[in-house]
């Protein structure tokens, strides 16, 4: 009915829908008037080719910020953490813009030069979302930068992070560094290494075999000494905390090789094995890149600093506010916090009303009222108006800010990170060892000379650098093939856990059903402009999808200001609205009793008067039968949802009678139920909200589901494209066949090193034998598992496109 | 015998040229972004010119 009213006109500026057709520049109309604002400053300046690279390249502007958001960034003290390199004229500085998303944005941002002159150069990178400015500080200031970078719709993201660790950071290189010397060292080791090989230890000249191996010795020093590095410090760390990684046999491999070849080589007892050394070295930091070279755009972890405002607002003794940084916050401190910002220290309410929502520290989705006089912990959100604090605890000492150092939320707690190839490296650490004893008492036992050969070639050739490369290069190309299919892993670690799982359990608003689309209904009285207007002006302030759904079939109108705005999640929104209350919510909430009526009800109340109500019914993703149907099949599933009971019938339809379908379930009962079904499971818990947090932060495997994989997620160990939510049966299947492919290849590696031990045991590992073998099974290697996995991937795009078509038809 | 020791002498000298040459393009940060100035070669030179009657032709085909 009332979808009928709405006009197909697009935003100019952000492509969204617009509607009404009073915001407009001549013939280009405007959702909202901060994509107008955005249009004109981009028009003044010349710079409208940026609507000509994409179609509506902007992002929605609809929220207003507040004018001294960057007062801050005039604090000398937080000036000087961002700013990297300043001299008298220029300074330059990096921000991070997480709204970058589009060829425009990089050519905008690359043409800032143009909007503010005090700019000197600004240079995109995209991939980071970060643009590095040179700019005049004579002429400009970071704070108008980062005010221009947020009036076209670039806020920069600030976090207490950038600015608390004493380094500006930088981007690593040493890796590549590494690769390039050893890559250098390997192959000129290798070619000063030839005649030796075709001569079988018998060169003619010997000051020329002996020049050849002193050559080779300066230049695997480089190799030991800076390349290998790091298998040396992770193999050490692993040690010092009694675990065996995979780094220690090869540091071990590595150290030998070295040890040995050294005293071939001044001995002049032969020619050491250096090019096998330098060679395994450089394939296996390829490996590492390869995998690790994911991407550095997502944001995983995001810990309590990311969401810490950079500065607050203080009020002095004179009455006067004011702006520091936080880490200047002292006890004894009067601060003012306004609404929508998250508390920074410990605190005693001191004015106003404090209405604070903990679910992103505690999971508790209810906002929880203080009174003055009342201790605010760090790390709750106001949401309702200012309040003026009191510090009690520094930053560094509050309740979250010790929680977080908590082990709990330490990265890589060693039950979820130990991986298959470590696990299994114990093993063959354990097997090398023995066999290297046991040759070196057989030798001992009758040719005592060989010991010393024996042993150390054990050593040498059973490296299990094949291990490690064939799982590096394996994760490494399966991520890049996932990554195409809109998931996104946080790490090779994650497809691992993927394999074992056998639960999962999904949320339901936002991940089975579709955040925009719903079927919206409007019962009751007919609102009028009005009255429309009223209702629209309130829930425009919400992000909660009920209230979004409603903005979105009401026709366009001006959103008015609303005086104490309060939203009480999981019941509704209300306000003051040019002096008349408006409620909007949950029957409880606004009728003040329940009626318990099916559907998901948005009843509103303008004044005293109950207009009626919008039904909203739940649209679900349109293929999540056919994905249920298949998830099925090889996992038991379940439903955890925080939401009413009116989709149950529908839900079980779906879902078969097996699986456990649970509603009214608040943020904590979902942590919990996945820890009870941890006990005898491995469970994926797949939501998409802060409410899910603690739930994905539990499960062994977190996927976040997000239309919009830049937007904020809660931390967790991967990210699901929602257009991509389909392909979900064919994505994790095919997670599983890694653990398939590091497994073949571990048996060809085994074969490689079986041969080599051949040798090794009988004290006649050759160098030309290893530096033939080396190669060939690290090549081959990586042939099989990227061959493999490339296979695979075949297999998946024809599985995820066959279920294309059979929707289509 | 001695146009070898020569000879490794050079090949020796114009690979740590090779080396060098690749450290300072690491140092000079050509690694650090290898997605952006693939799409930045795609944009036109025209600013500083300052022609947007052009753009505005462009908009309305």
């Amino acid at each position: 009915m009332i979808k009928a009213l709405k006009t197909t006109t697009l935003c100019y500026h952000c492509g969204e829908e617009c509607d009404g057709t009073e915001i407009h520049i001549e013939e280009k109309k405007f959702c909202c008037q901060g994509c107008k604002t955005v249009y004109e400053i981009i028009n003044k300046v010349d710079l409208c080719e940026y609507y000509d690279l994409n179609e509506n390249p902007g992002l929605k502007q609809n929220k207003t910020q507040r004018k001294d958001k960057f007062a801050f960034l005039d604090d000398e003290l937080i000036r000087s953490k961002l700013i990297h390199f300043k001299d008298d004229k220029q300074s330059h500085i990096i921000f991070y813009l997480p709204q970058m998303h589009c060829s425009s944005c990089i050519w905008i941002l690359e043409n800032l030069s143009k909007i503010d002159p005090g700019i000197i150069k600004s240079q995109v990178n995209f991939l980071r979302k970060e643009v590095s400015l040179v700019f005049e500080h004579g002429k400009t200031s970071i704070r108008k930068i980062a005010e221009l970078l947020t009036a076209i719709g670039y806020e920069p993201h600030i976090s207490f992070n950038a600015i608390s660790s004493e380094k500006v950071k930088k981007y690593d290189r040493s890796r590549i560094f590494k690769i390039g010397v050893s890559g250098f060292c390997f192959g000129n080791i290798m070619m000063l290494s030839f005649p030796e090989y075709f001569s079988f230890g018998q060169l003619e000249d010997p000051s020329l075999a002996k020049l050849f191996s002193y050559l080779n010795l300066g230049l695997s020093l480089p190799v030991f000494l800076y390349s290998a590095s790091e298998f040396f410090i992770s193999a050490w760390k692993g040690l010092k905390q009694k675990f065996l990684n995979i780094d220690a046999p090869i540091a071990l491999a590595v150290l030998i090789t070295f040890i040995r070849s050294v005293y071939e080589i001044l001995t002049g007892t032969g020619p050491g094995y250096l090019d096998s050394m330098s060679g395994i070295v450089f394939f296996m930091l390829v490996g590492r890149f390869f995998q690790d070279k994911t991407y550095n755009t997502l944001t995983f972890n995001r810990d309590y600093t990311s969401y810490f405002p950079l500065g607050v607002t203080i009020i002095n003794e004179l009455g006067k506010e004011d702006q520091i940084p936080i880490s200047k916050l002292k006890v004894g401190d009067r601060i003012k916090i306004f609404n929508q910002e998250i508390i920074p220290a410990d605190a005693i309410l001191f004015l106003g009303k404090a209405k604070i929502d903990y679910s992103f520290v505690t999971g508790e989705s209810l906002p929880v009222e203080k009174s003055i006089g009342e201790i605010i912990y760090a790390g709750g959100r106001q949401t309702e108006g200012a309040i003026e604090l009191e510090i009690v605890k520094e930053v560094s000492q509050s309740y979250l800010t010790q929680l977080w150092n908590n082990d709990n939320f330490k990265e890589g707690d060693p039950e979820k990170e130990t991986s298959f190839i470590h696990k299994v490296s114990r093993y063959f650490t354990i097997t090398l060892f023995t066999i290297a004893l046991s040759s070196g008492i057989f030798w001992l036992l009758n040719d005592p000379s060989k010991v010393w050969d024996a042993v150390t070639a054990v050593l040498i050739v059973a490296c299990p650098c094949a291990l490690l490369l064939s799982a590096t290069f394996t994760n490494g190309n399966m991520i890049r093939v996932l990554q195409n299919f809109g998931f996104y892993p946080k790490n090779a670690n994650v497809l691992e856990r993927i394999a074992n799982a056998n639960h999962i359990v999904f949320d339901k608003t936002g991940t089975l059903t579709l955040q925009q689309e719903s079927n919206i209904l409007f019962v009751g009285h007919k609102l009028n402009a009005v009255q429309e207007q009223l209702v629209r002006s309130l829930a425009n302030q919400s992000n909660h999808p009920l209230s979004r759904a409603v903005v979105s079939i009401l026709p366009f109108s001006k959103t008015l200001p609303v005086k104490s705005f309060s939203e009480l999640k999981g019941k509704g929104v209300s306000g003051m609205i040019n002096g008349t209350e408006v409620r909007l919510g949950s029957s409880e909430y606004t009728l003040g009793k329940n009626l318990g009526l099916p559907g998901s009800r948005v009843y509103v109340k303008i004044g005293d008067e109950i207009s009626g109500h919008f039904e909203i019914r739940a649209c679900y993703r349109s293929s999540l039968t056919n994905v249920i149907d298949l998830l099925k099949k090889k996992f038991s599933l379940s439903i955890i949802s925080g939401d009413n009971e009116t989709e149950r019938s529908k839900l079980e339809s779906i879902f078969g009678k097996r699986s456990q379908i649970l509603f009214n379930r608040s943020p904590h009962d979902k942590l919990e139920y996945v820890k009870a079904l941890q006990q005898n499971k491995k469970v994926i818990m797949i939501g998409d909200g802060l409410n899910d947090a603690g739930a994905l932060k539990q499960s062994n495997v977190g996927i976040a589901v997000s239309d919009n994989i830049n937007n904020f997620s809660p931390a967790c160990d991967a990210i699901l494209d929602g257009n991509s939510f389909e392909k979900l049966p064919a994505l994790l299947n095919y997670c599983r066949k890694n653990k398939t492919i590091i497994i073949g290849s571990f048996i060809l590696s085994i074969l490689y090193n079986l041969i080599g031990l051949f040798y090794a045991v009988r004290g006649e590992l050759e160098p030309v034998i290893a530096a033939i073998l080396m190669p060939i099974s690290s090549i081959s290697i990586i042939l099989f598992t990227t061959g493999l996995s490339t296979l695979y991937s075949i297999k998946l795009k024809n599985k995820t496109n066959n279920g294309n078509n059979s929707k289509s038809r | 015998m001695s146009a070898i020791f020569i000879l490794i002498a050079a090949s020796l000298i114009v690979a740590l040229g090779f080396l060098a040459a690749f450290i300072w393009s690491v140092k000079s940060g050509q690694y650090d972004d290898d997605y952006t100035p693939s799409v930045r070669m795609l944009f036109d030179d025209n600013l500083k010119n300052n022609t947007p009657d052009k753009n505005n032709t462009k908009k309305q085909d």
